[in-house]
């Protein structure tokens, strides 16, 4: 973790770089976050709108809840050196499972919650399998688990299915104040995860395998543990999406996933929020804000009543042009240890 | 002394020691980039026995012109993905390559040319733009290439408002749908075979020019190229030219197939990236043949054509393409490591075998003065 234990470092690094170099990504992510919402509460103010009415940011943070979760299992996935392609299709059958299973009837919840999590999680198990075990790319295991789920999707339902109860549609409508039951249970599952990845043993295995999978071996890591596990947590946490998307909608959906974009757009928030696409460095915080930034986006678009299909292009900019500010950073902030000084390491992504 | 330095001597050693032309070629149908033609065999039998009549010449050439525009992009996208990096765009590039043929052309016979050259300009820049970020602004591939894909569609689907468009010209629409007629045997030859042959060709040659094998050298190790004087970010930024080019081309075909609509092209970058890996190729670069790049392209269309005949409900389609593309990686993983660990039998007999040295030549042995 560059944020806490590079102070010292980072000293040094400033007298060459001066204030912007002195910066964790983490810290840029949210200056950006910062901009944005300097920006956004202007535009909004021109249409004679208030950016911070409650209402406002109620929409902005329930925009951040199903982003939320899948983007934090894909920091897990993306920081163990793998990719998952297969969330948006592991949230659809997730919302069609528990809505199926709940059939309106209140009694039900519980059995369809746990029956759609452990089936995401076998779904993230078998990810994790192939990956580690057969040594297939992350990025085309997810990829082909994905097309065998949305197979599925296709032949065995037509339309919505399923019909949640008001007690979990609750869920989705409540909240404290301005912020919703779902944004906090979002931040419960980050703070989780934030947990197992600084204090735990997997947590830290999983930083050695992404950094060097080789060398973690060598040392000792049982490698597939640390893939496996991060690949369950990934799916579970995208069941957990699709989960909340069936309580916010009342009915389970075989598109609700795909349309979202959940797949691309959660590694787009992972990569904006300072993680190597490459694994081993970055944090679930930094994609909290990565996550923030989309939703603020879209919140600060809709209420431009800007084109929806001009959403897409301002985001797709977006994405590259934030990755671009701190991508040109050095990224290894190692004092030199040869030569004249200044010389730093790079790592080409 | 001098003869061991000849060239010609040296060369003629290394013929001794090669293996018969039948040996090289069976040991290459056993790497990943082989199978997938054993691969495109098997099936296409297949389908000839459930369909006999698709062993007729004039189908068979219909089912290679209707493969032409995936082949083709599945060319491109080899380029990008042997070099290390990711074509995520490729799919928008064909929706917007057909949407702009659709509105620029219209019915006017004589634009057909300069809005061909305004597509194939379009086509390099977008992938002069992507090579550049991902090379100089230092940002990863899978994320300008994913910027650009959302970017180019929005654009495109603003301009068109999503709705379908009228078709061009009937001259413009021919290169995808036309062909030689009264051919002997074939009885017609589509113009896609006769651009997917080229570009394959083309393709083929470029990768045995100094500019494939550098690419190559570059999606190996980046490190090591730029070291031995490789300009690394102006080959990888043709590489992204030739990708989006290729989609280019493909979205010219499928204007003639598919008409003008904005789904059109729509999951191409995936499909071609499956084909490609399909292929042997390996993801992270450095790795793979062109030409099996191609074949992958034709395994997939020949797996779905087969689905087809045997009826399977074509929903089905997606779980059976990811358990191949599974199946077929894990395979590929598993024979590459093998040679790389050098355990296999075959392998040990293979370095065994190499047991012609060169003579040495006279005056080594005499200790002469």
């Amino acid at each position: 973790m560059t944020t806490t234990s590079s102070a010292p470092r980072a000293k040094q690094t400033a007298q060459a770089g001066g204030f912007f170099a002195r910066l964790s990504s983490t810290q840029i992510v949210y200056l950006v976050a910062l901009l944005v919402l300097i920006a956004g509460s202007i535009l909004v103010a021109t249409t004679g709108r208030n950016f911070f009415s409650p209402g406002n940011i109620s929409a902005i943070l329930t925009g951040t809840s199903v982003l939320g979760f899948i983007a934090i299992g894909q920091t897990l996935v993306i920081l163990v050196g793998s990719l998952d392609l297969s969330v948006s299709y592991v949230t659809s059958l997730a919302s069609l499972i528990g809505a199926g299973v709940m059939a309106n009837q209140s009694g039900n919840v519980p059995a369809a919650v746990a029956l759609a999590l452990g089936i995401s999680a076998v779904i993230g198990l078998m990810n994790g399998l192939i990956v580690a075990g057969l040594k297939v790319h992350g990025f085309i295991a997810t990829l082909g688990m994905g097309l065998i789920i949305s197979g599925y999707l296709a032949t065995n339902y037509k339309g919505s299915f399923g019909q949640a109860p008001l007690s979990f549609r609750l869920i989705g409508a409540t909240g404290l104040g301005p912020v919703p039951i779902s944004t906090l249970e979002m931040l419960a599952c980050a703070a989780l995860v934030l947990l197992m990845l600084h204090r735990t043993r997997i947590g830290h295995h999983i930083y050695a395998v992404g950094g060097n999978r080789d060398v973690a071996r060598m040392s000792g890591v049982r490698v597939p543990g640390a893939v496996i596990a991060a690949h369950v947590i990934c799916s579970v946490l995208a069941g957990m999406a699709g989960l909340l998307l069936a309580s916010r909608l009342g009915v389970g959906s075989p598109t609700v996933g795909t349309q979202g974009g959940y797949d691309l757009l959660s590694i787009a928030a992972v990569v904006l929020g300072g993680t190597l696409l490459a694994g081993g460095k970055g944090s679930v915080v930094g994609t909290l804000g990565g996550v923030l930034i989309f939703a603020m986006l879209d919140n600060i678009m809709s209420v431009l009543q800007i084109n929806p299909f001009m959403k897409d292009v301002v985001r797709g900019v977006v994405i590259v042009v934030a990755v671009a500010v701190y991508a040109r950073r050095t990224i290894v902030t190692r004092p030199p240890r040869f030569g004249h000084g200044g010389h730093q390491q790079e790592i080409q992504p | 002394m001098s003869t061991i330095l000849d060239p010609a001597a040296g060369r003629a050693v290394l013929q001794q020691n090669r293996a018969g032309r039948g040996e090289r070629f069976l040991r290459g149908l056993r790497t990943p980039g082989g199978g997938v033609f054993v691969l495109l065999v098997v099936l296409l039998v297949a389908i000839v026995i459930q369909n006999p009549s698709f062993g007729e010449p004039e189908s068979f050439i219909r089912f290679i012109g209707r493969t032409a525009p995936i082949a083709i992009a599945a060319i491109g996208q080899y380029f990008v993905i042997v070099s290390g990096e990711f074509d995520l765009s490729m799919g928008s590039v064909v929706t917007m390559q057909v949407i702009v043929a659709g509105n620029l052309i219209g019915d006017d016979d004589s634009k057909v040319i300069p809005v061909l050259v305004l597509m194939f300009v379009l086509g390099a820049v977008i992938g002069l733009i992507n090579g550049l970020v991902t090379t100089l602004l230092r940002v990863p591939s899978f994320i300008v290439t994913l910027g650009m894909m959302l970017a180019l569609l929005g654009l495109v689907l603003f301009w068109t408002g999503g709705a379908a468009q009228g078709n061009p010209a009937d001259s413009f629409r021919q290169i995808g749908r036309g062909g030689i007629e009264d051919v002997p045997v074939l009885e017609i030859i589509p113009y896609p075979v006769i651009i997917l042959a080229a570009v394959a060709v083309l393709a083929f040659w470029l990768m045995r020019r100094p500019y494939g094998r550098t690419l190559l050298a570059v999606g190996d190790n980046d490190v090591a190229a730029a070291l031995t004087g490789a300009r690394v970010w102006w080959v990888r930024t043709r590489a992204f030219m030739l990708s989006s080019l290729a989609a280019t081309v493909s979205g010219i075909l499928l204007v003639g197939y598919a008409g003008v609509h904005p789904s059109v092209g729509r999951g191409y970058e995936f499909t071609a990236i499956t084909a490609v890996v399909l292929g042997g190729v390996v993801l992270g670069g450095g790795r793979g043949w062109v030409l099996s790049a191609a074949a992958g392209a034709f395994a997939l269309e020949a797996l779905f054509t087969l689905l087809n005949f045997m009826g399977v409900a074509s929903t089905w389609r997606n779980t059976v393409q990811g358990v191949i593309i599974i199946v077929a990686v894990a395979a590929a993983a598993q024979s590459w490591q093998r040679k790389r660990r050098g355990g296999s039998a075959a392998a040990h007999s293979e370095q065994q075998r190499i047991t012609a040295a060169p003579e040495p030549a006279e005056g080594t042995d005499k200790g002469g003065n």
